[in-house]
């Protein structure tokens, strides 16, 4: 097993620096110039190379990789052409915004599609089965920031119960009473896509263990339904872990849209701001940090998975 | 004795049973699947109401009036209401299922064709050619899809073909994966082997072994990233990173009437219900497929 953890966190080493690459690169194939969000297009040339050797975009491209990567590795990644403010701090406090919210949504869909999934499963083929597999079908199909504006229309406009927009006051979100009514919208929204993705492979999940000998074993043997349960449930869990610990990342990578929908400021805002102010060490800057959360999420289930699974011990 | 007397009655039966092949089987059973059925006529009768868009849009889908903005539904003139400029909204909704569908669809087909080459080509060398193109492929699986379109998208720039550049190289790592576990999987079957001793060159053993046994799995992925690609192709619209203004194109009129909610939030609301439908019945009939090819069941 301790082979299998070593190998695996030595392959994330390659993975993580192509992702620094491709991030990098990214930013590299867009058309025009890096520096027209701050310089006008009438400066003098000697303005515009005094800027570009400032921001050191006037040397090579294998060396600005080179130094964007030493930088980035200590912690620095550089100082937004727009706001000048350092990158570092501006994507640190806009993970945490979309943490919390991709925390929360993960949480609910998770535990909605397990739930959804796992009586479906039970009840395979019958009346319960088909609604939830409607409810999860809808879940994978509902362009979620069209549902965010649905839902926005009904519980802020229409019935004033929630608030429609931002993280609540100071901008941040915490976890106390004053900004918890603002997570709701969002986090339901978001929770959708999980939801129905969970429903899905836990349905087919169970209905597939159901069927093997070992659980027609178990209740030959006299088992009540609770304790096979437990075995369905130790059965299920590898490939529940799998799916569901990979939510979190696909939720933090896509969150723009309902950040774009909510006004909600974190890493998307971010993202926005960065592509339509060309604003290039921003854009580098949170596509690395999203990515390599990304790689490390994906890093912690495949770990995780000879922990649940005895199975994968042996090899 | 029964069976060999079936035995030897099979070669006068077999015309009958070649009419009954396998894709004739998978019609008959689709045929029989109303929720299926039902999908795919929402899907036609969009794509047909895209297409002859001209012929029967009540109205021109530039021409706006600035008197008559936000009009609701069911207003005079206006079936479905008018939008922020005054344009006709039922006219938007027809005309945008063309880019929303092309930029829903073409994205797919494209990456089935770059993504099925790439996985057989990978899966039936094997070695180190596999080893090469699986691990560049890696490093695409470690975007989220929705970033990783956004960033493409967002360093190209908006406009409707870096907008599909973006949505193809999202999917083709993903159909490539599929194309290329099933080739190594096939590789590995007697036949293949069979015809090798016969003398049938590596492209002549693809063609004829491989493709028919790889291309089937492959499209019924394919089909259920239909959804998937309509709503993020959408969802960039949405963001300002696909297809312009003044276009008509469902993400972006959702995106151009959102701050028309707090006046008129059913108009508001009917282009995402037009990415809601269309999406639900891509899913549908992607699901549909896939029971009607999988022939254990």
């Amino acid at each position: 097993m301790f082979a299998y953890i070593i190998k695996r966190l030595l392959y994330a080493v390659p993975i993580a620096l192509a992702v620094t690459l491709v991030a990098f690169l990214l930013v590299h194939i867009a058309p025009g110039d890096a520096l027209n969000a701050i310089a006008p297009a009438d400066a003098p040339a000697e303005t515009i190379a005094a800027l570009k050797a400032a921001y050191g975009l006037d040397r090579p491209l294998p060396v600005q990789y080179g130094l964007w990567l030493g930088r980035a590795l200590q912690g620095d990644l550089g100082a937004s052409i727009a706001s000048g403010r350092s990158v570092t701090s501006e994507v640190m406090v806009a993970v945490g915004n979309t943490l919390s919210l991709a925390g929360v949504a993960a949480v609910i869909g998770v535990l909605a599609g397990c739930v959804l999934g796992g009586i479906a499963g039970y009840r395979h083929g019958g009346w319960v089965d088909r609604i939830a597999t409607f409810i999860s079908v809808i879940g994978v199909s509902v362009p979620h920031y069209w549902l965010g504006l649905v839902l926005t229309i009904v519980f802020s406009i229409s019935l004033g119960w929630l608030p429609a927009m931002g993280a609540g006051p100071e901008g941040g979100w915490f976890l106390d009473g004053a900004h918890l009514p603002y997570i709701v919208l969002p986090a339901l929204t978001m929770a959708v896509v999980p939801m129905g993705i969970l429903t899905r492979t836990v349905r087919a999940v169970v209905v597939d263990i159901l069927a093997q000998d070992f659980v027609q074993a178990l209740r030959a043997k006299g088992l009540g339904n609770r304790r096979i349960f437990r075995h369905v449930a130790k059965n299920a869990a590898p490939t529940v872990l799998a799916v569901a610990g990979l939510q979190l990342g696909y939720l933090m990578g896509g969150s723009i849209l309902i950040e774009t929908v909510f006004a909600w400021p974190g890493t998307g805002f971010l993202l926005n701001t960065a592509i339509f102010q060309r604003d290039l060490p921003l854009l580098q800057g949170t596509l690395l940090v999203l990515c390599l959360f990304f790689v490390l999420l994906n890093l912690l289930v495949d770990i995780a998975q000879p922990f649940i699974d005895p199975r994968m011990r042996r090899t | 004795m029964s069976l060999a007397l079936d035995a030897g009655s099979t070669p006068a039966t077999l015309p009958a049973q070649r009419s009954r092949g396998y894709w004739s089987r998978v019609l008959r059973r689709l045929s029989r699947d109303p929720v299926t059925l039902a999908c795919a006529a929402i899907l036609l009768l969009i794509l047909l109401a895209a297409v002859f868009a001209p012929l029967i849009a009540p109205a021109d889908p530039f021409k706006g009036s600035m008197i008559k903005r936000l009009q609701p539904i069911g207003a005079e003139g206006f079936l479905l209401g008018t939008d922020e400029l005054g344009r006709d909204m039922l006219t938007r909704l027809i005309y945008g299922g063309r880019q929303s569908l092309l930029m829903g669809v073409l994205p797919v087909v494209l990456a089935f064709g770059i993504g099925t080459s790439i996985g057989v080509i990978a899966g039936y060398v094997g070695g180190r050619v596999n080893m090469v193109i699986m691990r560049t492929l890696d490093v695409f699986y470690a975007f989220p899809s929705v970033l990783l379109a956004v960033a493409i998208s967002g360093a190209l720039g908006a406009g409707l073909n870096n907008c599909l550049l973006a949505l193809t190289l999202v999917f083709v790592p993903q159909v490539t994966r599929v194309a290329e576990s099933v080739t190594t999987q096939v590789r590995q079957l007697d036949y293949i082997e069979a015809a090798r001793m016969s003398g049938a060159g590596p492209w002549m053993i693809v063609r004829e072994q491989v493709l028919g046994n790889v291309l089937g799995p492959v499209f019924v992925y394919s089909t259920g990233l239909i959804s998937v690609c309509m709503i993020l192709a959408s969802g960039l619209s949405f963001l300002g990173l696909g297809v312009k203004p003044p276009e008509p194109e469902w993400g972006l009129m959702l995106n151009t009437l959102r701050p028309a909610i707090f006046q008129n939030p059913l108009v508001a609301a009917l282009p995402g219900a037009m990415i809601f439908i269309t999406s639900i019945c891509f899913n549908l009939l992607a699901d549909g497929i896939r029971s009607a090819m999988d022939i254990r069941s």
